[in-house]
């Protein structure tokens, strides 16, 4: 087949382009040609299609996620905001971290280990990008019912991918979730973060400066992995019934990105870049039409010089290549021999692809011919901008509120916590954990199941980071601009609790299809609340991600906002965890409990979903991360009370060092008894052991920041006492741990 | 040009974890053909023109320091028609 | 004391296992493999990892690194050796020390806080240990099921060359619940246990894997 030149295409504006097949709606198809003054060629149709696809355009999102800078309060921490491969936070003594969560939904449905595996070395790629050692990853993972078939073949297959990927690069894995609903049949949701450490001055951004300034790709060399993966996977939703479209899945491997990171480290260190960019979704367009729009727009590519593994690829597959593991630099030509040299110690190939120029347009050629002339902006930013049309979805006004049955003899309250902890959401994850490296780098001060992930910094001043990851999809569902602030605090309250002081955020919002106009409107109400909350707070969004067309069919999943909170900590020595440690302690509840136990996992697992999201009170719950704060010597361990409410991780403290508690819940002074006590899960709540000595100290320090404290018994012994119920912790152990081996061996 | 191939096999005494759970699967799917199944690996070696005895030789020392771990593992050199 | 700790391609605990060093009192020296070059250290530390990403097998390319033709001529002249991971795979692929690691038995990674017995004391890496004492040290691999001839097992156990035995659970098959062992002369040690990654409470699940690295230099004082 004949070379599709610009200057064929200029002759030939009638010839029929496979736009709609790539991906294309007919109007961005004509807002091309005008944009061109021509009909596009085939190379510059593939780079279209894939960089406005949603999930590189976000074209549906852009004009709402907009407010996060627009609510953003001006933060001196930020050092680099919303727009970069990931946000940048100072978190002092020289220090920038940056962190980010992003998805890989559909590829993970369609090939679990390879999707997760990508899906984590493709966030990874994005850290190391901005300048910093990737440091530690998180992985929040949503599955269908866990009984079910499917997810008896996705979820093993995401667990190994992920734990196959991250080990091998040698990441601690921190900390993530595990939750299953029948919303997610069909629908898994793979986020994955990583956090990156690195000085100020490191730094790097996307940028092409400097005519004359060489383009240079590095890492592995090019194949047919992915191609079409971006436009033709994550804009697709899956036809109930029908075989997925031919699967583009990218294949990873994590021991050229060890190298590939090492040899990175070593050339930001020599300073030998001026800009550089990772290739992920997209590929090559995507990175020269980045790199170039961040320069002064000029940049010429020569094509054949790409180096293949595959030689039988032409222009278009290899412009839309999604072969993983490859960076592309911008290099000033005297140091091109240092940066070709540590490659070659490292045995990364690296080729000299183009150079910088004075224009604004990105030629590309193809052994001497012209295929591509576009002005690079218009592909990576100015692509089309969607207002979709959004409307309150009717379901909301035929909600019905829970009724469950009242819990009240010994029996019937060990009956109930036996099957709480038992449930697959509230069941112990070892059996997934325990694939996941938790201790390489040596600096993992915390890690799952403690309330968040802690890192430490610098080993002479102590400093850390705590990360933690948080969601609720059925408060969302019922109040989308109230669910995703709950679920922003429950992070802030996470990190507190470990000691941490809450800095950053960032975010993966997965939805349904932005063509439904209810789906639309859940996104709108997720994005306004978690600006409207940053801004109250005080705490910077510093980028994130948007995965739409979770959707098989036309049943769209729960609004699902995974929300990060990244804080720092001054001392990881002093970082408190959660179980109990010994006997004799005075145990505490802070913040008080209400009946509404609508979107929690009790409701759930009687099969109601509830009508009334709590309310986000930010004014309590800054009281209580300060408090948190402050208390932190006083505590002689603390854990966070949420999924499951207090029944949970009142099974979480006593189980992880085997030591008791006996617990008096006097059912008459709360709202909704002895169930509410210990399943509703109103947020705000805290569970803390105190010495008797400090417990004097600890309720006065409450009072004055007015919080509610709630004296609820005693650590000791061997059995979980609660009013007149006993349950061993044996019996207890069983139940918790017992679920997931049931499930997948 | 010619192929060689190296099949590198577990000693017969090694326990095979990988290859009994391939064989736990297939009933899954309805197989009931195996009564046991062991996993290996396949090697194959591209050399310019017909392959000499000393090539094979070399091959088979290859096998013996590289292809395989004597310690576990016995292997197979034949070449391809 | 100078203790060189070895970096692969793909190596991932050679940072703790310096870290490791430098608080037990030693002088922690890094080693490239590109180089046959061991900068006169009097030990070395091949660390755990996923060198050359376990290709072909694991630790089977390493053992052809320039570094490895001068620890296995050191080796058999005495030079204290401590294989930990994949260290200890490389250490049998090149046959400093008998046997093979193979893929865990129920074929998942394992990552856990371990309880193991350390059962020879006679190694300049054990050597401050009590016999028989129990420690808890992290594992965290998906081949390290020990495998070894039968005469090969009657061999290391008539000897003592276990070095390390797991207690109360066999995490992935090995036989006679090995996790480590020791060549006849006793300065070759392989462990699949991370040592160097139980040496402070505040990262490890204790503080017991530093006696390996006080030992080597308590040894070396003694020479």
């Amino acid at each position: 087949m004949a070379l599709d030149t610009v200057a064929v295409a200029a002759t030939t504006p009638e010839n029929e382009q496979p736009w709609r097949e790539l991906g294309l709606k007919e109007d961005e198809y004509q807002s091309i040609r005008e944009i061109l003054g021509r009909r596009p060629t085939s190379s510059e149709l593939a780079m279209y299609s894939v960089m406005w696809s949603e999930h590189c355009s976000y074209k549906s999102s852009k004009i709402h996620l907009k407010q996060f800078g627009e609510k953003a309060v001006k933060s001196d921490a930020l050092l680099v905001g919303i727009g970069e491969n990931a946000g940048v936070v100072d978190i002092g003594q020289g220090y920038a971290v940056t962190f980010k969560i992003e998805s890989h939904n559909h590829p993970s449905f369609v090939e679990p280990y390879q999707g997760a595996a990508t899906g984590v070395g493709g966030i990874v790629r994005d850290i190391l990008t901005m300048g910093a050692r990737p440091i530690a990853v998180m992985d929040p993972l949503r599955f269908g019912p866990a009984d079910a078939p499917d997810t008896k073949r996705v979820l093993p297959g995401i667990v190994a991918g992920v734990g196959g990927y991250g080990n091998c690069l040698g990441l601690p894995n921190i900390g993530g979730e595990v939750v299953f609903d029948e919303t997610y049949a069909g629908n898994p949701l793979v986020n994955a973060l990583c956090v990156g450490v690195m000085k100020h001055s490191d730094i790097k951004l996307a940028t092409a400066h400097g005519t004359g300034n060489l383009v240079v790709l590095f890492g592995a060399k090019t194949g047919g992995d992915g191609i079409g993966g971006v436009s033709v996977l994550a804009s697709e939703t899956f036809a109930s019934g029908k075989a997925a479209k031919r699967p583009a899945v990218q294949v990873g491997d994590p021991f050229a990105e060890k190298v590939l990171i090492e040899c990175s480290l070593e050339i930001f260190a020599e300073d030998l870049v001026v800009g550089i960019q990772d290739l992920g979704g997209a590929g090559l367009s995507c990175a020269t039409s980045e790199l170039a729009s961040g320069g002064s727009g000029g940049m010429d590519i020569q094509l054949e010089k790409v180096p293949l593994r595959d030689p039988s690829l032409s222009p278009e597959e290899i412009l839309m290549s999604e072969s993983q593991e490859r960076m592309c630099a911008i290099v000033e030509p005297a140091k091109l021999a240092r940066f070709m040299k540590i490659c070659k110690k490292w045995d990364v190939t690296a080729t000299v692809i183009g150079e910088v120029t004075a224009g604004d347009r990105l030629h590309i050629t193809w052994n001497g011919e012209l295929i591509v002339d576009v002005p690079p902006r218009t592909v990576a930013h100015d692509g089309p901008v969607y207002n979709r049309p959004m409307a309150r979805p009717a379901y909301l006004d035929s909600l019905s509120p829970v009724s469950l049955p009242a819990i009240e003899s010994a029996e019937e309250i060990k009956a109930a916590v036996l099957k709480l902890v038992a449930a697959p959401n509230i069941a112990d994850k070892s059996w997934v954990t325990d694939q996941y490296d938790r201790y390489v780098r040596g600096d993992t001060v915390l890690s799952q199941p403690e309330d968040s992930g802690m890192i430490r910094i610098d080993d002479h001043t102590h400093l850390g980071v705590a990360i933690s990851t948080d969601a609720n999809a059925r408060w969302s569902y019922l109040d989308p601009y109230e669910g995703v602030k709950l679920a922003l605090l429950e992070s802030c309250r996470n990190i507190a609790v470990s000691g941490a002081k809450p800095l950053a955020i960032t975010n993966c919002l997965n939805f349904g299809s932005p063509e439904d106009p209810g789906v639309m409107w859940q996104f709108a109400e997720t994005v306004r609340g978690l600006a409207d909350i940053a801004l109250e707070l005080g705490l910077p969004v510093t980028g994130g991600n948007v995965s739409f067309y979770n959707q098989t069919g036309s049943v769209a999943i729960l609004p699902t906002p995974v929300i990060g909170v990244l804080g720092v900590i001054q001392d990881v020595r002093t970082r408190t965890k959660m179980g109990f440690t010994k006997a004799g302690l005075e145990l505490f509840q802070v913040g008080n409990t209400d009946d509404n136990f609508s979107g929690s996992e009790w409701a759930y697992l009687h099969g109601a979903m509830g009508d009334t999201a709590p309310r986000a009170d930010v004014d309590h719950a800054t009281r209580l991360v300060n408090f948190l704060l402050e208390g932190q010597p006083l505590f002689d361990s603390a854990h966070d009370l949420s999924n499951g409410g207090l029944a949970a991780s009142l099974t979480e403290s006593t189980l992880k060092n085997n030591v008791g508690a006996t617990i008096e819940l006097p059912a008459q002074f709360i709202p909704g008894g002895v169930s509410a006590a210990l399943f509703s899960e109103t947020p705000g709540r805290v569970l803390i052991a105190v010495e008797p000595e400090n417990s004097g100290k600890f309720q006065a320090l409450a009072e004055s920041h007015g919080l509610q404290l709630h004296a609820i018994g005693k650590t000791g012994g061997t059995d979980l006492v609660i009013n007149d119920a006993t349950i061993a912790l044996d019996e207890l152990r069983a139940a918790h741990t017992q679920t997931f081996h049931k499930l997948f061996g | 040009m010619a192929t060689i191939i190296v099949d590198v096999m577990l000693k017969p005494e090694i326990l095979d974890p990988q290859g009994q759970a391939v064989a736990a699967a297939l009933p899954r799917l309805g197989f009931t053909f195996a009564t046991s199944i062991r996993q290996g690996k396949r090697f194959e070696i591209t050399v310019a023109g017909e392959p000499t005895a000393a090539q094979l030789a070399e091959v088979e020392e290859a096998a013996e320091k590289l292809l395989s771990n004597p310690v576990i593992e016995t292997f197979v050199v034949r070449v391809e028609k | 004391m100078r203790i060189g700790v070895v970096t692969f391609p793909g190596s991932l605990d050679d940072s703790s296992a310096l870290r490791a060093i430098t608080l037990a009192g030693g002088e922690a020296v890094p080693l490239f493999h590109a180089s046959d070059d061991l900068k006169e250290v009097q030990a070395v530390v091949l660390p755990g990892g996923f060198s050359y990403g376990d290709y072909l097998r694991c630790g089977a390319i390493s053992r052809f690194a320039p570094i490895m033709s001068s620890i296995i001529v050191a080796a058999e002249h005495g030079f204290p050796v401590l294989g930990i991971c994949n260290g200890f795979q490389i250490l049998t692929e090149s046959h400093l020390l008998p046997g093979a690691l193979i893929r865990n038995q129920d074929l998942h990674f394992i990552c856990t806080d371990q309880p193991v017995t350390v059962e020879n004391v006679n190694t300049p890496w054990t050597n401050g240990y009590a016999k028989g004492q129990r420690i808890v040290i992290p594992i965290k691999n998906g081949e390290g099921s020990f495998q070894a001839s039968a005469e090969t097992l009657a061999e290391l156990e008539g000897e003592g060359r276990i070095v390390l035995r797991y207690a109360d659970k066999n995490p992935n098959g090995s036989q006679n619940n090995i996790a480590g062992i020791s060549n006849a002369r006793g300065n070759v040690v392989g462990v699949m246990p991370h040592p160097e990654q139980a040496i402070e409470d505040l990262t490890g699940p204790s503080e017991d894997g530093l006696t390996f690295f006080t030992s080597i230099l308590q040894s070396l004082v003694a020479r």
